[in-house]
C-alpha cells in the first residue's frame, strides 16, 4: 500500500477537470500506453494567452491521476507563459508530497505541459535522429535525463528510476545513467557573481562541511580570517600549526577543496 | 473507505488463519513452550507433537514416509533448499530448466545461479498460459541437473502437468531432478506425489488457513539434498533450528483442514470463480479473461481491463472495500509489468489493467454478488478517464454494445 497524502487521494478520487475539450488550442501528450501511466492535456487559451480551461485524460495509477487532476486546476487562469514555469517539483509541492516512487507521475504531467505550451507556440519538439537514447523500455533520452538529474538534483540510480523510470524495467542501461549522473555531479561549478559577503558565507561553509571535520580528525584545525578577492587567508591551529607539512595541507587539501566547490582561481596563504 | 465492508479476495497472496488452526496453536505458545530437543518430558512430548503433524503434512503430500517431510519456514525457503539442495548434492550437471513464469523464488534464484555460472533454459507458455511441453522436452540433456516447475500460477491458476513432465523428463534423463512448487496447488488441488517421478515440493502454510512463516518440503527418500542451514540435527540434520512448534502444529492443522475442503473447492469455490468471472466478462465491456485455460485451480482468474490502470482499479476497489490483486507495474513500484503476463502474451491494452481474483473456502456468495455489482460501475468511470476513448469507441462497437 503506498503513503498516499491526503490530497493525492482526494484527487484520484474526484478528479478534476476530466475530459477532452473539443476546440483545444493546446494539446499535450506524455507517456504510452505501453510505459503504463499516459497523460493527455488540453489548454484552452484567450486571445491575452491567459489559459481559461484546461482537461486531461490519463491512463495510469493514482497518482498519476492526481498529479494531472492538480495541472489542471494549477494552470486555469494563468497566462501560457507563466504556466510555462510550472515545475514538476510545484506538482508534488500541490500534492503535499508523493511517494519516491511515484516521482515520475509529476514529470509525466509537467512534460505534458511542456507539449501543449510548445503546441500552442507551434514548436516543434522532436527528438533528433542522432539523440541517444538511453532508456530503450521507456525510449528516455540521454538530453532528457540530463535535464531532469539538474532540475532535480538527483545523485543515485534509484532518483534517476523514480523520477524518469529510465533504468526501472529491465535495468540493462543502469550502467550508462550512473555515467550520466558521475559526469553531472563531478562537473566544476560555473562561476558565480557573488558579492563579497555571500562569498565569505559560502566560503565558511565548505570548510566547515569539508575542510575542518578532516583536521580535526588529525587534531588540528582551521579558522577563516579574510577573504580578499580570490585571495582567501586562514589560520591553521591545533595541532595543524606545528605540523611541518602544513603547507602541503593548505595547498593539496585546503585549496584544492576550495577550488572545487567555489572556483578555480582560489589561492590559500596562511597568517 | 467503508471500513465495515471487507471482501477479500487475494487469497493467493496470503489467506485467513483458520479458527480451528490458530486454536490448536495457542498451547504450544506459552503452555507447552519446552524445547523438542530436550530430555525431560515436558519439551520432549513437543517432539512428539512434531511427529504427528508430520505424519498429517505426509498425509497431506501422499508421501511414503514422514521421513521425507522437512518443515521451513516458507514457500521461497522450500524452493531454495531444494535446488541449492540438489546442485550441492551433485556437481556434475551444469544445467537447469525452469519456466518464465515462476514464482520469484524460483525464478530469481535462477537468475542467480546464471551468474554462479549454470547454464539456465527459461521455457516459455502460450496464450492461455499453458507451459510448452515441446520446448522443456526438447531441453533436457545429459547435463540437465533439475526441472524445476510449479503446479499451478500463482496470478492466472493455470496448471501444469507435472506429474507428466517428472515422467518424460525422467525417460529421457533418469538422472535428472525435478522440483515441483505447488505452493498454489496445495488446498485448491490434491497434490500427491505416490506414484509419480517428482523428487522434491514446496508449499507454504499461509496460502491455505496456517500462518505465514510456515512451509515445508518433500523430499523422496531416494533424492540426496545437502543441507542450506548447517546448526544442530532437527529435521533429520538437513535443516538446523529448534523446531517452530506451535507454527508446526498448525500448519498439519491446515492441512488436515485443506484435505477435507479438497471437495468443496472444486465445487463451490470454483461455482463462485465461475460466477465472478461470467460476471465481470458479461458486464463490463473492456473486461477481457487472461487466462482461458480449461486446466485452472478452482479459486483464481485473472481478468485483465483494457486501457485503465492496475493500481487504479485497485485503489477505487480498495475504497468499497474489495481485495484483490493486480500484475500492473505501477502497484509494486517495479516499473515491470507481471513477468507471467507478457510471457502470455497478454496485449499491451490489458496488461497494466489486469486484476488477479483469488477466493478461498471463506469467500461467500454475498461477496461475490458485491462484487460483480460493484466492479462495473468502478471501471466505467475510470474508463471516463481513459485518454483512449477512441480506442474504447472501437472496442465496445465491436462488441455489439452501442
Amino acid at each position: 500500500m503506498w503513503n498516499y497524502s491526503e490530497k493525492v487521494m482526494e484527487h484520484y478520487r474526484n478528479p478534476r477537470n476530466v475530459g477532452s475539450i473539443d476546440d483545444a488550442d493546446a494539446i499535450g501528450e506524455a507517456g504510452s500506453l505501453s510505459c503504463g501511466d499516459m497523460l493527455k492535456l488540453y489548454l484552452k487559451v484567450d486571445k491575452n494567452g491567459i489559459i481559461t480551461d484546461a482537461k486531461f485524460q490519463t491512463f495510469g495509477c493514482g497518482s498519476a491521476v492526481a498529479s494531472s487532476s492538480i495541472l489542471t486546476e494549477m494552470v486555469i487562469g494563468k497566462h501560457i507563459d507563466e504556466a510555462r514555469k510550472i515545475t514538476n517539483k510545484q506538482i508534488v509541492d500541490a500534492l503535499g508530497g508523493l511517494p519516491p516512487e511515484k516521482m515520475h507521475c509529476s514529470v509525466m504531467g509537467h512534460e505534458a505541459l511542456e507539449a501543449a505550451i510548445a503546441d500552442y507556440y507551434n514548436e516543434e519538439i522532436t527528438i533528433q535522429k542522432d539523440e541517444e537514447v538511453v532508456c530503450n523500455c521507456f525510449h528516455i533520452t540521454k538530453t532528457f535525463l540530463e535535464n531532469e538529474i539538474k532540475s532535480n538534483n538527483l545523485k543515485t540510480i534509484d532518483d534517476v528510476i523514480n523520477y524518469t523510470k529510465a533504468g526501472g524495467a529491465c535495468g540493462r542501461c543502469q550502467g550508462k545513467i550512473k555515467a550520466i549522473l558521475d559526469d553531472i555531479n563531478s562537473a566544476k561549478p560555473k562561476q558565480e557573481n557573488l558579492t563579497k559577503t555571500q562569498l565569505i558565507i559560502k566560503i565558511n561553509n565548505i570548510i566547515e562541511k569539508y575542510i575542518s571535520p578532516e583536521l580535526r580528525k588529525d587534531g588540528g584545525d582551521i579558522e577563516l580570517i579574510d577573504v580578499e578577492d580570490n585571495e582567501i587567508k586562514v589560520k591553521l591551529s591545533g595541532k595543524c600549526q606545528l605540523c611541518n607539512r602544513s603547507q602541503l595541507t593548505l595547498t593539496h587539501f585546503v585549496e584544492a577543496t576550495l577550488r572545487e566547490h567555489v572556483n578555480e582561481n582560489i589561492r590559500i596563504t596562511q597568517v | 473507505m467503508n471500513n465495515s465492508k471487507l471482501v477479500y479476495l487475494d487469497n493467493n497472496a496470503t489467506t485467513k488463519v483458520d479458527e480451528k488452526v490458530l486454536e490448536v496453536m495457542l498451547p504450544y505458545f506459552s503452555q507447552y513452550y519446552g524445547n523438542p530437543s530436550s530430555i525431560y518430558e515436558f519439551g520432549g512430548k513437543n517432539s512428539n507433537a512434531i511427529k504427528e503433524a508430520r505424519e498429517q503434512v505426509r498425509d497431506f503430500f501422499g508421501a511414503n514416509s514422514s521421513k521425507e517431510i522437512f518443515f521451513t519456514a516458507s514457500g521461497s525457503e522450500s524452493a531454495n533448499m531444494a535446488i541449492r539442495g540438489i546442485l550441492s548434492a551433485d556437481k556434475s550437471k551444469n544445467h537447469l530448466i525452469t519456466t518464465k513464469v515462476e514464482h520469484p523464488c524460483v525464478l530469481n534464484l535462477h537468475k542467480q545461479l546464471e551468474k554462479e555460472g549454470y547454464n539456465i533454459t527459461y521455457v516459455g507458455v502460450n496464450s492461455a498460459g499453458e507451459i510448452n511441453l515441446d520446448e522443456l522436452f526438447d531441453s533436457v540433456n545429459d547435463k540437465t541437473a533439475l526441472v524445476s516447475c510449479m503446479y499451478a500460477n500463482n496470478e492466472t491458476g493455470t496448471i501444469f502437468p507435472v506429474e507428466e513432465i517428472a515422467e518424460k523428463v525422467k525417460s529421457i534423463n533418469p538422472k535428472t531432478k525435478i522440483y515441483v512448487d505447488a505452493v498454489q496447488a496445495a488446498g485448491k488441488i490434491e497434490i500427491n506425489v505416490k506414484d509419480t517421478q517428482i523428487d522434491m515440493m514446496g508449499i507454504s502454510g499461509h496460502k491455505f488457513h496456517a500462518p505465514k512463516g510456515i512451509g515445508s518440503l518433500y523430499v523422496k527418500s531416494s533424492t540426496l539434498i545437502t543441507p542450506l542451514i548447517i546448526g544442530g540435527h532437527q529435521e533429520n540434520g538437513k535443516r538446523a533450528g529448534t523446531e517452530n512448534v506451535p507454527f508446526i502444529i498448525g500448519m498439519a492443522k491446515a492441512a488436515q483442514l485443506a484435505k477435507e475442503s479438497l471437495n468443496y473447492e472444486m465445487t463451490e469455490v470454483k461455482r463462485l470463480r465461475n460466477k465472478l468471472e461470467t460476471g465481470l466478462l458479461s458486464k463490463i465491456f473492456n473486461a477481457r479473461l487472461n487466462s482461458s485455460s480449461n486446466n485452472r485451480v478452482p479459486n483464481t482468474t485473472n481478468i485483465g481491463f483494457e486501457y485503465v490502470e492496475g493500481e487504479l482499479i485497485l485503489l477505487n476497489m480498495n475504497d468499497v472495500g474489495i481485495c484483490a490483486s493486480s500484475g500492473s507495474a505501477c502497484t509494486s513500484g517495479s516499473l515491470d509489468p507481471s513477468h507471467v503476463l507478457k510471457a502470455m502474451g497478454v496485449p499491451f491494452t490489458a496488461l497494466h489493467g489486469s486484476i488477479r481474483f483469488s477466493l478461498s473456502r471463506f469467500t461467500t456468495e454475498e461477496e461475490i454478488d458485491y462484487t460483480i455489482a460493484k466492479m462495473p460501475e468502478i471501471i466505467d468511470r475510470l474508463t471516463k478517464i481513459s485518454p483512449f476513448q477512441k480506442e474504447l469507441k472501437e472496442l465496445r462497437e465491436r462488441k455489439g454494445i452501442i
